[in-house]
């Protein structure tokens, strides 16, 4: 995935590929608690984790923030929906 | 300790008003097999294990469990915020709403509330471990039984589908984690006795 791609994503989509990494992630990390010596995982994982760090930046920054521990001038965390009402926008 | 991240773990849009189904799904939010039995029996157990991958595992699928907590809540929310009166009343919920309104109240699908007594921490690896083994099949059968309750809605069933293939994972790592503790055990060949100290001095790992 390129930035051109990223850009070109609405924020339904940016979200939904950021869920993608965070499973693969929890995913990888489950794995790894019982396989900590598997390379090959430990890899993917270091893999996933840069991809998600890069599109949750580029998310957060247009879109607001994710956690609370996001710097704002404004404080868009309580903006709607929350993620119980949809998952679409 | 936790961080909320304002996402679903598996995004969810249900259109259709249903709260009969609501009243099933329940179940797996305050129920003895559902989430919040899951991530408590977890990360209750976590404290005692006395070997790194036990302690791990149980932190994260306890953790996840969390998400899945949201998820049921946010399935039962979505399925009974449009409902009216009438609607609430023949789906049987009058005594739920009653009580909780359109809150999600950790209760099973019988009614009951939720009730720590279905959660084993037996202050033994191997017990607990084999329990959460059971948890896991017993998580994946309720999610089969409320697929086939769910007829034709779509929306609902993907995202049961999901929580349910979940669990079979979860199964698969605690299955590993019991044969790494089984492992150990062999190998100090250690004799289990009511002595606790001399279990955790004998296994670091």
């Amino acid at each position: 995935m390129n930035n051109q791609e990223n850009s070109e994503m609405t924020k339904t989509e940016m979200l939904q590929k950021i869920r993608e990494y965070d499973f693969a992630i929890i995913e990888l990390a489950q794995y790894l608690d019982t396989h900590p010596e598997d390379q090959k995982a430990l890899c993917l994982h270091k893999e996933y984790a840069k991809k998600l760090k890069d599109l949750k930046d580029k998310y957060q920054k247009i879109y607001g923030p994710l956690t609370i521990c996001y710097p704002c001038n404004k404080w868009r965390w309580l903006e709607q929906p929350w993620p119980w009402e949809r998952s679409d926008f | 300790m936790w961080t909320y991240d304002k996402k679903l773990e598996y995004p969810i849009n249900i259109k259709s008003t249903n709260p009969k189904l609501a009243k099933v799904i329940i179940s797996q939010y305050g129920g003895p097999d559902g989430e919040l039995a899951a991530s408590l029996r977890y990360l209750s157990q976590r404290f005692g294990m006395p070997d790194q991958k036990s302690k791990a595992i149980l932190n994260d699928i306890g953790t996840e469990e969390l998400a899945h907590l949201e998820m049921v809540g946010s399935i039962v929310h979505q399925l009974t915020r449009n409902a009216s009166i009438e609607e609430l009343e023949r789906a049987g919920l009058a005594p739920y709403y009653t009580d909780h309104g359109v809150d999600v109240y950790p209760v099973s699908a019988a009614g009951v509330p939720f009730n720590a007594n279905c959660v084993a921490c037996k202050g033994d690896p191997i017990a607990n471990l084999q329990e959460d083994l059971a948890a896991e099949q017993k998580a994946r059968a309720t999610y089969e039984k409320l697929i086939d309750l769910c007829g034709d809605d779509g929306d609902v069933v993907d995202v049961l589908r999901y929580l349910r293939e979940r669990e079979i994972v979860h199964f698969q790592r605690f299955g590993e984690a019991l044969r790494n503790v089984q492992d150990k055990l062999a190998e100090k060949k250690f004799y289990m006795n009511n002595n606790n100290n001399l279990f955790n001095n004998n296994c670091s790992n």
